[in-house]
């Protein structure tokens, strides 16, 4: 028992490797594909919808897949596996961002940016000191439900063959004839989203001294 | 030199053409008030001062530097940058909606502008916004946020706010509207106590009283030209324009 909760931890160890480095990298993209969305300019705009439709309107398994694969097409030689992990969950979850991201920015009122303007700020200062900090409180319920996802999503690094929580599950399922590790993995996740869930009603507590 | 001079500004939104060459001056320590029918065009006169709308023609002054000038070509320049961003420190707007920055306390509101946009230090910020708060007679709000203040308390915090900046003429682009009417009378008061110290002011109100009582000259817009204008005797005591008399004939 003791050494099926070890190899658990282990797998849920490269799990959260996935988890932390796709936000780390995905957040902030996010922002700048929710801008080139924005863009006027009508060919950025047309080409990042394009990015966000695929994203979005294929499974995650099938692009984990493509990442991992198609280099070798074109190019011979690939990503490690871990890697290729990470490049496919951020440009998929960062369309996913972007898209909160717009929503929000496009929920700030007109007076906010009328009101910066006429006070003299920058471009950059009221999109950092006015508008983000406003966005941030707004799509906190949307992204709370993203990074629950995420947190889901990760068991589908198997796909390619790193070993993650669910992998690792499944593998001591089968040396031991038994649905039980399962299961347990199955705890650890639903363990992670509680702190996920906890932490983003931190944040909302946090955030709630406005309207 | 006038703080504010415009001639023959005209803007448009399509087809609409709201402005149809409208020409004023705003001397120092004036008080003008725009009055008139919504849809006259009032705002957005307002809007094209204070650079939140382009003009389509015309020429705009503002304290001896053009904001903008239209060539013998019929086309529109504006200033560079740098004379833009002057202009635009020396005209504050206060708005209808107040646009108060929700996330701010009432003291970062006011003193925002001033330290990233004046560059003036932080403790000097704070006693402008003090002294702004005590004039006001918020003194006691600075660290509440504008959604737990009346909608008269936080037009006053919006008057400190462009205040802050001390900039040469204030424009008010319907400051009451928005306000219950039991709420109207301390902004109205605040603008007084303004006037009294020689603020130049340009009011666009629809309160017909207070337009009277505060202003050195009065201007009634109608479908986008200035149909009468003369001081407030001139413009409500006698007013000569068929249209005047029966916009206000409505408010008797």
């Amino acid at each position: 028992m003791s050494q099926l909760l070890l190899q658990l931890l282990e797998g849920t160890l490269t799990s959260l490797k996935i988890f932390f480095l796709t936000l780390l990298f995905s957040l902030p993209l996010g922002i700048v594909v929710a801008q080139g969305r924005m863009c006027r300019n009508k060919l950025v705009s047309g080409i990042v919808n394009v990015y966000i439709m695929i994203m979005r309107g294929t499974p995650l398994i099938l692009q984990l897949i493509f990442v991992y694969f198609a280099p070798y097409y074109v190019f011979g030689a690939s990503f490690n596996r871990f890697t290729a992990v990470i490049v496919a969950y951020v440009i998929n979850y960062a369309a996913y961002f972007a898209e909160i991201y717009r929503g929000g920015i496009q929920s700030i009122p007109k007076g906010q940016y009328e009101a910066s303007h006429v006070l003299g700020f920058t471009k950059l200062h009221t999109f950092t000191h006015i508008v983000a900090p406003q966005v941030v409180k707004r799509i906190i319920p949307a992204m709370g439900n993203e990074v629950i996802t995420l947190v889901k999503d990760t068991a589908l690094a198997q796909t390619i063959g790193v070993a993650e929580l669910f992998r690792v599950a499944q593998n001591a399922s089968a040396r031991e004839f038994s649905t039980m590790p399962i299961f347990v993995a199955g705890l650890f996740y639903f363990i992670m989203n509680m702190v996920v869930s906890k932490t983003f009603d931190k944040i909302e507590t946090k955030l709630a001294y406005y309207n | 030199m006038h703080v504010i001079s415009v001639k023959d500004i005209r803007k448009g939104f399509g087809d609409l053409q709201v402005l149809k060459g409208i020409s004023f001056d705003v001397d120092k320590g004036e008080v003008l008030s725009i009055i008139g029918p919504s849809g006259s065009g009032k705002s957005t006169l307002l809007r094209c001062i204070t650079q939140l709308e382009r003009i389509d023609g015309g020429a705009v002054e503002i304290c001896g530097d053009t904001l903008a000038t239209t060539d013998d070509d019929g086309t529109v320049v504006y200033s560079d940058k740098a004379t833009l961003r002057k202009i635009r420190l020396q005209v504050g707007l206060v708005f209808q909606n107040f646009n108060l920055f929700p996330h701010f306390s009432v003291m970062r509101n006011i003193m925002e502008a001033q330290v990233h946009v004046l560059g003036s230090p932080k403790e000097d910020a704070r006693r402008v916004a003090v002294e702004l708060l005590r004039k006001m007679g918020l003194e006691d709000k600075a660290d509440a946020y504008p959604c737990q203040l009346s909608g008269g308390q936080q037009q006053r915090v919006s008057i400190a706010r462009a205040l802050a900046l001390k900039p040469e003429v204030l424009c008010f682009d319907e400051p009451t509207s928005a306000l219950d009417p039991e709420l109207t009378g301390e902004i109205l008061k605040v603008i007084k106590e303004l006037a009294a110290e020689k603020m130049t002011m340009v009011v666009v109100t629809h309160e017909m009283a207070f337009a009277r009582d505060i202003s050195d000259r009065v201007i009634f817009m109608d479908d986008g030209i200035i149909a009468e204008s003369g001081t407030p005797d001139e413009v409500f005591g006698h007013p000569k324009n068929e249209r005047t008399k029966k916009f206000l004939a409505r408010f008797e």
